[in-house]
């Protein structure tokens, strides 16, 4: 507690909204899911490890989707990826935010075209809060990324109602990262994808 | 050591002339054509005969001869303590493409030849393991030849951009 040490007359007394208590100690501990899936993995684990620091903002890995708050994905996700991708997101708990990083799951990337096994944007089979660009995003970007989350963790209502307010950015880059609510990305609402389970059954069959 | 000729006359010498044929006015490696139904033994003869011990299958991949209507397999093969390489292809009818699997005489031929079957669709007959490798046991066509179709959906999801 460094920055707060001897600033305080009365003892340990701080007038706050409940809400505002509660989004900032939900926004100073996010835990992503720890997994990656090409080079971006790799600007990803630069992130975490001494120089950048992910630390410093309360955000460390877990493996396990049932701890974690956020998931980054890092990389290029393959058609037979996202199946699994969607499932690891149903098992986190709520709220629950995504991090697309990078042109790969942002849109495709360089597979756009001739990629038929890639699928073209993370954002058609789940909902997701920050696209991070770059190919792959600098470890700056992808803290960048985080920042925005903030923000939006920080607009987030208690009240009944209310649903997320705008996210006020405070970017004096441009607007080169892009922020939408889950409510604005509803091509994961058409996807319907059956489950690896069925991959099991079929291999029992012998195909 | 030994050259392509030399090989290709110890093979005719063994299991007749008329079932192999050398090309050698290429700009690569020369190679020999082997028929389908004959890799095994050849490959078998190849690698443990005295004096060619071909001991590792370097690669094996498939193409697709699109104009020809052929799919085809490709070994490249060495031997470590004879130090000689050598190049055997098996050349299919597209409809009817399947051959003898080599994977109990190199075990490499394993994953490749899975490989080829995920790629290009060719079948390899008494191979332990003939599944898909890359792509997911439900795909639907082989993406590497060269008529392939991308499929609309997957599991509901778009392939297209």
């Amino acid at each position: 507690m460094g920055l707060l040490d001897k600033k305080f007359q009365d003892s340990n007394i701080i007038i706050v909204s409940l809400e505002k208590a509660l989004n900032w100690a939900r926004k100073s501990s996010i835990w992503y899911m720890q997994f990656g899936l090409a080079c971006c993995a790799i600007e990803m684990m630069a992130t975490a490890a001494s120089r950048y620091d992910f630390d410093r903002f309360g955000i460390i890995p877990r493996s396990s989707p049932r701890q974690a708050d956020v998931m980054i994905v890092a990389g290029t996700v393959t058609l037979k990826m996202a199946t699994r991708i969607k499932r690891l997101y149903e098992q986190m708990a709520e709220p629950r935010y995504v991090i697309s990083m990078g042109s790969c799951s942002n849109c495709g990337g360089p597979y756009w075209e001739h990629g038929y096994h890639v699928l073209k944007g993370v954002d058609r089979v789940v909902p997701v809060d920050v696209y991070v660009p770059g190919c792959p995003p600098r470890p700056e970007a992808l803290l960048q990324g985080f920042l925005h989350l903030h923000d939006k963790i920080m607009n987030e209502s208690l009240v009944e109602g209310t649903g997320s307010k705008p996210v006020v950015i405070h970017d004096k880059g441009g607007d080169d990262i892009q922020v939408k609510s889950a409510e604005e990305t509803d091509e994961h609402k058409t996807a319907r994808i059956e489950f690896p389970q069925q991959d099991v059954a079929r291999k029992k069959e012998g195909a | 050591m030994k050259t392509p000729e030399e090989l290709h006359r110890i093979l005719a010498d063994k299991f007749g002339d008329e079932v192999f044929e050398l090309k050698q006015d290429e700009p690569v490696a020369p190679w020999i054509i082997v028929k389908a139904e004959q890799i095994r033994e050849v490959s078998k003869f190849l690698r443990d005969e005295p004096g060619l011990r071909f001991d590792a299958l370097m690669c094996l991949s498939g193409v697709h001869y699109h104009k020809e209507n052929a799919l085809g397999v490709t070994y490249h093969l060495f031997s470590t303590s004879e130090k000689h390489k050598l190049t055997l292809k098996v050349i299919m009818p597209e409809e009817d493409a399947h051959l003898p699997t080599v994977e109990q005489i190199w075990k490499t031929a394993d994953w490749h030849e899975r490989e080829a079957y995920d790629m290009f669709g060719i079948r390899f007959d008494g191979h332990p393991d003939h599944r898909r490798i890359l792509c997911p046991d439900d795909w639907e066509g082989y993406p590497l030849r060269k008529d392939y179709q991308v499929q609309e959906f997957y599991r509901g999801m778009k392939v297209e951009y």
